[in-house]
């Protein structure tokens, strides 16, 4: 086994690039994860988040560029760098005709681990996945849930330094999701994680660091908290109707409020009870329009019946990285 | 243990958990024992020739149509489940996954030809047997279905369609097979190719109870060379 660089990032990617065909799957992605981080991969669905997981894992070969873990070429020394990621891959692939515990005897026998206490390791890491009353189950008997915790479990027999995860909560009911969230978030504090996602909580519930990809491309890179007071403006939402009750016609409402200082769009109109209309405005930077629609409703034929400032979640922040140069995705 | 041994002891435990095995095993026993039973009391001699012998009908000819069934499943069922993304990024070499899986498949049609030695002990009780060409067919038999298993194993790698990696592999077997009797229709140079390239001229020499270098080395080169060739096989994945 060769011998871990204390110093080296535990994952590096420079430069990757990797096409199928014609087709550009990862572009040009390059990011540094220190020890014991949480990442969070984020994207739409086919930006690139499981081939970039493919090539850390040494599963796929970059086209261009190049995947380091612990500072060694997953490419030139695929046996060692796989020693040390435990991985879970995109819908838990497993053996169908084994039981639980053999299949994961099964991984400990090809991982190496020392027979010596394994036992009890594994029964260890059945407990934290809470798969104690599957032990003897069939995996193809199992429920999605139980077959993701079983593929958790998988990856962590060998107490590898690095986990990657993709979509380690999809399928689970929410009880689950929340146990599941918790084990990793134990997880993090031993080792370092890189999970993939498209559920945004759950990289706001989890991960300490986020990387948004989009066709292929890295847009994002910083911690939840950060990336969500740097990308966002605010989003007001104001209600207004015609003075003295009247109706008002709305494409005239969304050209008073656009012509506002520091409002950057207007959403189309929703429609409120008694002939009021909702819009909700975005400002550009971290400029507060509030005080400006007001001073400009006031000096117009209409009246302001609500107006509130939006919190602004990772969600509104994912909207605007990824569409456009992703294809919009609702 | 070694990676291989542990593969192939999943694989096994595999082939005896679905009915793959056991049906193998009772094809090849009904149809090669009807086979050699049914001309056994008119040859009247004391010999296994019936059973090693080659020919367009035989025991042999089975095999070509066995060995595909018990390998189609062993790298296309993984590509289509995707677990093979997962037996891949554990830290075991190709060779270790295709060696396990080819060494499984072995054992299983070696397990249906050591039962074919309860005929070799009634035909020792009928008759006097002489064992040196019984030991040359038997290894000329193993030798037989090991190559075909590594060209089925390479068959299995391609497609992640059981039905295509059985067919390919049957065609492929097929042609080595009986491309021998094809000889006799083709000009004498070529015909030595034919008999050269075939499955069967190796194992007619050893039915005869003679074990020549030259056999044992054609069946090991086609079956290695079968088996490197699954390992760049199953490589393509990372391109």
């Amino acid at each position: 086994m060769s011998q871990p660089d204390a110093a080296a990032p535990m994952v590096e990617a420079r430069s990757l690039h990797r096409e199928f065909g014609t087709v550009r799957a990862v572009n040009g992605i390059s990011f540094r994860i220190a020890r014991g981080e949480i990442v969070g991969f984020l994207g739409p669905n086919g930006a690139g988040k499981t081939t970039t997981m493919r090539v850390i894992t040494g599963f796929l070969k970059p086209t261009k560029g190049a995947a380091f873990v612990g500072g060694t070429d997953v490419a030139q020394d695929s046996l060692a760098t796989r020693r040390r990621i435990g991985y879970l891959p995109e819908s838990a692939p497993l053996y169908g005709d084994m039981m639980v515990l053999d299949f994961l005897e099964y991984v400990a026998d090809l991982r190496g681990v020392p027979a010596a206490g394994r036992r009890d390791r594994l029964r260890e890491i059945c407990r934290r996945c809470g798969l104690m009353e599957k032990l003897g189950a069939d995996i193809s008997t199992l429920s999605k849930g139980y077959r993701q915790r079983v593929g958790l479990a998988q990856a962590m027999v060998h107490d590898p330094d690095l986990l990657i995860l993709d979509e380690p909560t999809s399928g689970l009911d929410p009880n689950q999701i929340v146990e599941i969230r918790e084990l990793i978030r134990q997880l993090g504090r031993e080792k370092t994680v890189i999970l993939s996602t498209h559920i945004l909580p759950e990289v706001q519930a989890v991960c300490s660091r986020v990387i948004i990809i989009s066709d292929g491309k890295l847009v994002a890179d910083d911690t939840p908290t950060a990336l969500m007071e740097r990308e966002s403006g605010s989003v007001v939402r104001v209600v207004v109707r015609g003075r003295g009750g009247a109706a008002c016609d709305a494409e005239h409402v969304r050209t008073v409020l656009r012509g506002v200082d520091g409002v950057r769009s207007v959403a189309p109109a929703e429609h409120e009870p008694d002939g009021a209309l909702a819009f909700r405005l975005s400002s550009a930077g971290k400029d507060d329009p509030r005080e400006a629609v007001f001073l400009a409703l006031a000096g117009s034929d209409l009246s302001l019946l609500e107006m509130h400032r939006e919190a602004v979640s990772l969600e509104d922040t994912f909207r605007r990285l990824t569409r456009g140069e992703g294809g919009a995705r609702a | 243990m070694p990676s291989a041994l542990v593969i192939a002891r999943r694989e096994l435990r595999g082939f005896f958990d679905s009915p793959v095995a056991y049906i193998v095993t009772v094809a090849w026993l009904l149809v090669s024992g009807w086979m050699f039973f049914s001309t056994l009391f008119l040859l009247g001699r004391a010999d296994l020739r019936t059973l090693f012998a080659p020919s367009p009908f035989s025991p042999s000819m089975l095999l070509v149509v066995l060995a595909p069934a018990v390998t189609m499943r062993l790298v296309a069922e993984e590509r289509r489940s995707g677990s093979l993304e997962l037996l891949t990024t554990l830290p075991v070499r190709d060779l270790d996954v295709v060696l396990g899986k080819f060494l499984a498949a072995l054992a299983v049609l070696g397990t249906a030809l050591v039962f074919t030695l309860i005929w070799a002990l009634t035909v020792a009780s009928l008759g006097s047997l002489d064992w040196g060409p019984v030991i040359a067919g038997y290894l000329g038999l193993l030798l037989f279905s090991a190559a075909l298993l590594a060209i089925g194993t390479l068959c299995s790698t391609f497609t992640d369609n059981q039905i295509t990696a059985f067919i390919v592999a049957f065609v492929a077997s097929a042609a080595l097979y009986f491309v021998y009797w094809l000889q006799f229709f083709l000009p004498s140079g070529l015909a030595a190719l034919a008999e050269f390239v075939s499955v069967s001229s190796h194992l007619d020499n050893m039915a005869r109870g003679v074990v020549d270098t030259r056999d044992v080395l054609y069946y090991l080169t086609l079956g290695a060379g079968a088996l490197l060739l699954a390992v760049r096989s199953l490589e393509r994945r990372h391109a």
